[in-house]
């Protein structure tokens, strides 16, 4: 660890503390009637949209309707976007001529996009025509928004009082494209140009070396698909190599940026909550836990990726930092801080190898995901989660008081206890159960290039992302065999729309309570306690049951390569 | 017997309640029983696995592992029956209980009216509306309302206490109950429950736990635990799963070992017993729960009201201050109030002469020459007084007062009239005093706060419960006395429909009402309040209305039921915190047990420097299980509540069982693994 990578992490946690207010408010002000400097070109656009679709912005929806309205939403978005990966081949714009993608990729992909996870079983730049990818990046756009209609409705739940709706799901989801998602993509879709990044739809460009060898510069609509992969927290690169490729990010001051960006509107939704309980500390509260448990899983990944491997130093006589599939450019510091926000954001690009990683730092991005991804999270979805272990941190801890537990005065009751428990239950279920399949059966096992310890984190890692629909790979299995193409599928998409069922259940429940108004008597879940609380409640519920998984995984490993051992070889 | 002393008898661990509840830990083994309970039926399941695979290895001669495999088995069928033994003993206690009831129970007759006849009816046979005839010697057959005559009656088969109470026709004293014993004269009675509904039938089956429901608290957690149960099952599975593929092969024992530790049987094992047991320490206080759910709801209460008259001052007004008008000695002033006084039988009137002779040493006047003609307080005089020969000496409304004996003088009539505002404006009753047709001062009467009131009022607005006080009088008299005893706010003035209002309008606001009544018109009320203590003397629609009766009819212990129904969810919150922590000592002892063998790096995790994966093994599921009867004390009494913010209260209480419950297990465990090496309980490598 250098003064220099610390420092720059730290001012790095600095920059995005400062967003948190201003993105807050202007989240407070798209959402809750105040005025934007955007109004005046808005604002006609959704009174014709609403026109369009036939939408009465007035109307508010019960928890179910409003359900429903989210879930045909994205059926529609599968719908029309595993056609167009099938047909490419015979649909414009794909000057390099790439035929039909094949059903399981297909299907894998689809259900990727649309769920926000952003798993690719594929290589964009050669598999995928520019009508995909352009696809894609629509979808790019849709399933952040979706996530945060689901917040803004949980919070409504919390928040309202002997109420009965949550608000109108096309209403959230007009407001937050048009306010939120497009300027800002656009923007800085602007910005990643000027630093670098290529747009255009001109054909890969073949280019000679001085070598003599023929080299293809693969090429399209990056920047734009780039800056909402960013901004949405969604992660499906333009190129295979993701974020680590050149042309997806030229420089540091690229991968700055981009991080910056997947921040913003995570950070943003904690003080928005905040300002909706009538209480912005208990948003900071959330998001002080939140950024302790980022800030370890940074150290803590950057502290073993600088001490590297002690039997590659041994062999070299002198101490080096693990530099195997990381980016001179962005070197330790930048690729650890790169990596664990990929996993704790979410968005689930990546800039370095993850399979590369030592075995504490994939723990450490392990950690991330199999804790539900809360540790900051993808657009609504991460507060999400985290507002479920502020509920449970309530339920478990909260009786302690001498009151039946409550949270912003809402009492918290059997039924929400169901509904969070079902949330949680589900999916340490396919995590675990899906992974144990993998290695148990040949189905799985012959995806798995690196046997033991690294194979087991590889498969646990593959299904983590995909229930968490983070998206990032840790790399070394065979992401597009049929059995992971299904099983990965199927934890998407029960990571996604199933676990908003509990979550809007919760919030249908709690928007019918009256709110006990707080006095001395009250839990408080404002103050540094209740964050320590959270934080422990995370690691206890959240991740401890993943402890035997990750003993025999990294732990394993990370033991033996001090003691000497490593775990070699080829595929079985 | 009387129940009350049979209660007092029965302590926590008597030594039959212990011997009764041993044998029923183990009745309590049937899995029809333990399928209650989900946490502890997997724990039973395992235990049984265990115990057939210890079996197993015992006939296919490999002795040192089946002895490892079934000391696990044992101690995993002590952990079940821990946990039996704790629910058994919180119910044998209620049992006891039910018992000495029972044996008051009426097998008598009664005499039934039958038109204008009576016949003699077994008293189960007695319906709702029956009307029967009981006097003096009779047990009264059943529930019901005094229509016709008085009679004092005899309630210590229920309430403990011997004084016999008046009950009569009429009024918010009417209420009889079956099983109590008529003193003295006759009443009619009309019958007001069926067989089996009577209150000592509910009183029965509420504490035999019968019919104890859970409360919806309970109904949460114990959803959340077997949630939590199930998902442990699914670890452990698939543990078994990725152990496969590191080339390990576990031993069922230690994988039910882990399952069994995992769990959270602390909590698992206590939950139903701390649920009875509160039901339990409320009847100790005398006050009958009609549902678990009150209890709880006690719990969460807001704002609680309070009679002032009876509950927070000595029901009646009395004396304190004697102020003349000018040129009136203060003595001279206090003398002729006594003389007043003397035939008045009011506590007033007494308070008055006690007051003279305590502050002046004054004794009552010695046999006059003439005899005192006294005239005492009527509705329309509002004086009351003596005729001394000539001297007239009156007491009473200032204005009725005055007008007796014609005003006062002009020059002392501001004087006169800053006295009498300034004690109405203290919240006091002024009394002005004549003696020989003039005015000579005032009597300050005012209601005296009960002893020790204000400090029992100070611990509960702590805990953040807003205090109300309900009294007839004017808001100035109210506020003054809410003040004095240090009240929030005061609901002066009130009626009935005022008191229903106002809890009607709290509810809306989001707070949780406590309140007591005793008559009739405070049915409606407290059928409104979320926490209604009917007092066992009131009318039998009060107690219909009420949720709990206070069987000792003290209106102070709601305060006392508030914080009984704090520590019962205190105690739910603070043993599940402390079990679900303990886990991760649990994980450090059993996973470098289970996986050093095959990464021998891992025993690095193994921060206790346990001796030997076997003892590591038994030592967690040994601590598992002996945590269980240590806590059972504690879930039966309670975990200490004092009055404090809940800022305070969560800090103290994760700070003892979060953080205990992180580290205690850790030294338990690496202590128990000292003494099986020491003992040599398993093999070693």
């Amino acid at each position: 660890m250098t003064l220099i990578g610390s420092l720059g992490i730290i001012v790095f946690f600095g920059l995005v503390t400062l967003a948190v207010k201003p993105v807050g408010l202007y989240l407070y002000n798209v959402f809750d009637g105040g005025r934007t400097w955007l109004d005046p070109i808005l604002v006609p656009c959704e009174r014709a949209i609403y026109k369009l679709g036939g939408v009465d912005p007035k109307r508010e929806m019960r928890w179910t309707e409003y359900l429903f309205a989210m879930l045909a939403f994205n059926l529609v978005g599968f719908v029309l976007l595993y056609p167009v990966l099938r047909l490419q081949g015979a649909l414009p714009l794909n000057p390099q001529h790439f035929s039909g993608v094949g059903a399981h990729v297909a299907w894998n992909t689809a259900v990727s996009f649309v769920t926000n996870t952003n798993w690719q079983a594929y290589g964009g730049e050669s598999t995928l025509s520019y009508l995909s990818q352009m696809w894609l990046t629509v979808q790019q756009f849709l399933s952040p928004i979706t996530g945060l209609a689901m917040v803004l409705a949980f919070i409504r739940g919390l928040t309202r009082k002997n109420a009965s709706t949550l608000g109108n799901f096309w209403v959230d989801l007009t407001r937050a494209f048009l306010w939120i998602a497009l300027p800002v993509a656009a923007v800085a879709a602007l910005v990643l140009i000027a630093l670098g990044t290529p747009q255009n739809f001109a054909p890969y460009t073949v280019a000679h070396t001085l070598q003599g060898a023929k080299q293809v510069l693969p090429q399209g609509p990056v920047a734009s698909m780039t800056s909402i992969m960013q901004f949405g927290d969604n992660g499906g690169g333009y190129f295979n190599t993701n974020a680590g490729y050149p042309f997806e990010t030229p420089n540091s001051a690229s991968l700055m940026f981009q991080l910056i960006l997947g921040f913003l509107v995570p950070v943003g939704l904690t003080y928005y909550f905040g300002k909706k309980a009538g209480d912005t500390r208990q948003g900071w509260t959330i998001f002080a836990a939140m950024m302790v448990l980022f800030a370890f899983g940074v150290f803590a990944t950057y502290w073993a990726e600088a001490a590297g491997n002690p039997l590659v130093s041994h062999v070299l006589q002198h101490a080096v930092p693990n530099m195997t599939g990381k980016e001179t450019r962005f070197g330790v510091a930048g690729s650890s801080l790169f990596e664990t926000s990929t996993t704790a954001v979410s968005w689930g690009s990546t800039a370095a190898a993850n399979d590369s990683f030592t075995p504490i730092g994939s723990l450490i991005l392990l950690f991330n995901m199999m804790t539900g991804e809360v540790i900051i999270g993808a657009w609504g979805v991460g507060l999400l989660g985290m507002l479920a272990f502020a509920i449970l941190a309530v339920f478990l801890a909260g009786l302690m008081v001498g009151r039946t537990p409550e949270y912003l005065g809402k009492k918290i009751q059997a039924y929400e206890v169901k509904m969070a428990t079902l949330a949680m239950i589900v999916p340490t279920f396919v995590i675990l159960g899906l992974a144990a399949w993998a290695v148990s059966t040949n189905g799985g096992l012959s995806g798995i290039f690196n046997p033991g310890p690294q194979g087991l984190s590889e498969v646990l890692y593959a299904f983590s992302s995909g229930v968490g629909n983070n998206g990032s790979a840790m790399g070394g299995l065979n992401a597009a065999a049929p059995f992971y193409t299904w099983t990965v599928g199927f934890a998407m998409l029960i990571g996604r729309f199933p676990m908003y069922i509990p979550a809007l259940a919760i919030a249908g429940s709690l928007v019918k309570k009256q709110s006990v108004p707080p006095s001395i008597g009250t839990f408080p879940t404002n103050s540094w306690l209740f964050g320590l609380l959270l934080i422990s409640t995370v690691v206890i519920v959240g991740a401890l049951v993943f402890f035997p998984a990750l003993a025999l995984g990294p732990l394993a490993e990370q033991f033996a390569m001090s003691g000497g051992h490593l775990f070699g070889g080829v595929p079985k | 017997m009387s129940a009350q002393v049979s209660r007092k008898r029965a302590g926590v661990f008597g030594r039959e309640l212990i011997v009764k509840a041993i044998g029923d830990s183990f009745r309590k083994l049937s899995p029809l029983w333990m399928v209650k309970n989900p946490v502890m039926f997997v724990v039973e399941v395992g235990s049984a696995l265990s115990t057939a695979v210890a079996i197993r290895l015992y006939v296919l001669g490999q002795p040192t592992v089946a002895s490892f495999t079934l000391q696990i088995a044992i101690w995993l069928w002590l952990t079940v029956l821990f946990a039996n033994f704790a629910e058994a003993l919180a119910e044998g206690r209620g049992h006891a209980q039910a018992a000495a009831l029972r044996g008051t129970k009426i097998s008598a007759t009664a005499k039934r009216q039958v038109g204008s006849t009576w016949e003699e009816v077994a008293a189960t046979e007695l319906r709702r509306g029956d009307v029967v005839r009981c006097s003096a010697g009779d047990l009264i057959p059943s529930d019901g309302t005094v229509i016709k005559g008085t009679a004092a009656i005899d309630e210590s088969a229920i309430t403990g206490e011997s004084a016999p109470v008046i009950r009569e026709a009429g009024g918010d004293k009417s209420a009889v109950t079956g099983g109590t014993r008529i003193l003295s004269d006759e009443v009619w009675i009309e019958v007001t429950a069926n067989p089996g509904e009577t209150f000592l039938d509910r009183m029965i089956s509420l504490i035999e736990g019968a019919v104890r429901q859970k409360t919806p608290n309970e109904i949460a957690l114990a959803i959340l635990l077997a949630g939590l149960t199930l998902i442990f099952v699914v670890v452990v599975m698939t543990t078994e799963a990725f152990a496969q593929y590191s080339g390990l092969h576990l031993q069922l024992v230690i994988l039910v070992a882990l399952l069994v530790c995992l769990a959270p049987t602390t909590i698992g094992g206590l939950l139903s017993a701390i649920g009875i047991s509160g039901m339990d320490r409320l009847l100790r206080h005398n006050v009958l729960a009609m549902s678990g759910r009150a209890i709880e709801a006690a719990g969460d209460v807001n704002v609680i009201m309070l009679d002032k008259t009876g509950t927070l001052t000595y029901g009646n007004r009395m004396a304190t201050e004697f102020v003349p008008l000018p040129s009136v000695e203060v003595k001279d002033l206090a003398r002729s109030a006594m003389i007043a006084s003397l035939a008045d039988d009011t506590p007033e009137g007494r308070s008055i002469v006690a007051l003279a002779k305590e502050q002046f040493g004054l004794t009552e006047p010695e046999d006059e020459s003439e005899p005192p003609v006294y005239h005492s307080f009527t509705a329309q005089t509002r004086m009351s007084g003596v005729d001394l020969g000539s001297r007239q000496v009156r007491k009473g409304a200032p204005d009725a007062v005055l007008s007796y004996v014609g005003g006062v003088p002009a020059e002392l009539e501001g004087r006169f009239g800053e006295i009498v505002d300034g004690i109405a404006h203290q919240g006091g009753t002024p009394l002005a005093v004549a003696d020989g047709g003039r005015v000579i001062g005032v009597i300050h009467l005012k209601d005296i706060v009960k002893v020790g009131i204000r400090d029992r009022i100070a611990a509960i607005r702590k805990s953040g419960i807003r205090t109300v006080m309900i009294t007839g009088d004017n808001p100035i008299t109210a506020r003054t006395i809410a003040d004095e005893v240090g009240i929030d706010e005061c609901l002066a003035q009130a009626t009935p429909e005022r008191k229903l209002e106002y809890i009607e309008q709290q509810k809306a606001a989001g707070y949780l009402v406590a309140m007591v009544g005793d008559g009739t018109n405070d049915a409606p009320a407290l059928a409104a309040a979320d926490v209604a203590v009917a007092m066992n003397s009131g009318t039998s629609s009060a107690r219909e209305a009420a949720n709990m009766v206070d069987l000792d009819s003290n209106p102070i212990k709601l305060i006392d039921i508030v914080e009984i129904g704090k520590q019962i969810l205190i105690t739910r919150g603070a043993l599940t915190t402390f079990s679900i922590a303990n886990d991760v000592a649990k994980y450090f002892a059993i996973l470098p047990a289970m996986f050093v063998p095959i990464f021998p790096g891992l025993e690095a995790l193994n921060i206790m420097h346990l001796t030997s994966p076997e003892s590591a093994v038994l030592a967690a599921v040994i601590f598992n299980a002996v945590i269980i009867p240590m806590l059972i004390p504690l879930a039966l009494r309670g975990v200490r509540y004092r009055p404090q913010s809940a800022a305070i209260t969560l800090r103290n209480n994760l700070f003892i069982y979060g953080l205990g419950g992180l580290v205690l297990p850790f030294i338990g465990i690496k202590l128990l693994d000292m003494l099986i090496t020491a003992l040599g309980l398993v093999a070693l490598r």
